[in-house]
């Protein structure tokens, strides 16, 4: 759910390793980001609607996946599916790290792209500059 | 008691003003500064600038010593958000939420949330009432002796939601065929075949039944 630039990524990826994938979006132009020879279905509409999470077949899916700009849409869907649909593995993404938290201890797989990509700054900022030019020189 | 509002639209506005009315202690939780000032001049200094989804707006409002947090934004998956940070990192006694999608109702209940309102299904209620919204439609009319099929979807509030096909007072000579549940699985019904509702019911009926079926699988109480 969610074709951004990680959602589109993700869905490349799985297709490409053989996986039956579905990508959801409410904006029919995202899905031009997808390869194309991106073999999987795309469909229109909207992902807390459980009407729509019915109809592309999440009750049967093994997995489901939520990558929209908004946490809250995110963190809606992953209930669903999961407490609604059953789908047994479920993965979040949460930008907010307060939010990432509490689902986490709530039970839910959750992404946190602010804190994980904050750090990997913190770490390239720790290393020598030096490096990268020598290497090419 | 102390009530908080996220979410300062025309909903949460005249709730506010009602309840600092009866004497409550009320905060509107607001993301738009404009809108907030506007509450502000009208209804005093009662409203905060922020996300009601956030920790630390909610730290700010004095979420913990809250009565009753009541979440009426626009969006199902704010109020969900914002009542679910608020019972899990304020461990608030009563968390309200507005939904707009009445099919959200499951979900909200399942995620702990207390008590849910639809104004989409309270309309919904009231319309389906006064109007025959839910028609037979006469699917084919089978030859001689005035026999029809007809197919009815059962409404959320009919009086047959619950019971098994023998309980229903059928009217004479009508006979339910076929049922189709929300998922599309057909099922040939037996005596003990409980009714759902949102049910596709297929029936075989005479003319001069239809309205009396329609009553029986259509009606309640209040209705018909």
């Amino acid at each position: 759910m969610g074709c951004g630039r990680v959602g589109a990524e993700l869905a490349a990826i799985l297709d490409r390793e053989g996986n039956q994938v579905t990508v959801l979006d409410i904006d029919p132009d995202s899905f031009g980001q997808l390869p194309s020879d991106f073999r999987g279905s795309v469909v229109v509409g909207n992902g807390i609607d459980q009407d729509v999470l019915r109809r592309v077949g999440v009750a049967g899916a093994d997995a489901f996946v939520a990558v929209t700009p908004g946490d809250n849409r995110n963190v809606m869907a992953s209930q669903m599916a999961k407490h609604l649909f059953g789908v047994r593995k479920v993965v979040c993404r949460i930008f907010d790290p307060i939010r990432e938290e509490m689902y986490r201890n709530l039970g839910m797989e959750t992404i946190g792209p602010t804190r994980v990509v904050a750090g990997l700054l913190k770490e390239a900022l720790e290393r020598e500059p030096a490096e990268t030019p020598a290497s090419e020189g | 008691m102390y009530i908080i509002i996220v979410g300062g639209g025309k909903v949460g506005y005249y709730l506010a003003k009602q309840l600092v009315e009866d004497g409550h202690e009320v905060l509107i939780i607001e993301k738009d500064a404009a809108r907030c000032e506007q509450i502000s001049a009208e209804l005093g200094d009662i409203a905060l600038r922020g996300d009601g989804c956030e920790g630390a707006t909610l730290e700010a409002a004095g979420t913990g010593r809250a009565d009753l947090f009541i979440a009426v934004t626009g969006d199902d998956e704010d109020n969900l958000v914002a009542c679910q940070v608020a019972k899990t990192k304020f461990s608030v006694a009563r968390a309200v939420s507005r939904i707009n999608n009445p099919k959200n109702e499951e979900i909200f209940k399942k995620l702990g949330i207390d008590t849910t309102v639809s104004s989409t299904a309270v309309i919904l209620a009231h319309i389906e009432q006064e109007l025959p919204s839910h028609p037979l439609i006469a699917l084919m009319t089978l030859r001689g002796g005035g026999l029809e099929i007809v197919e009815v979807k059962i409404p959320r509030h009919s009086d047959v939601v619950g019971k098994r096909i023998r309980e229903l007072l059928l009217p004479q000579q009508s006979l339910i065929i076929l049922t189709i549940d929300e998922e599309g699985t057909p099922r040939i019904p037996s005596d003990e075949t409980v009714v759902r509702a949102g049910d596709e019911v297929v029936a075989v009926t005479r003319r001069e039944s239809e309205d009396a079926l329609r009553a029986v699988l259509t009606g309640t109480q209040e209705g018909e």
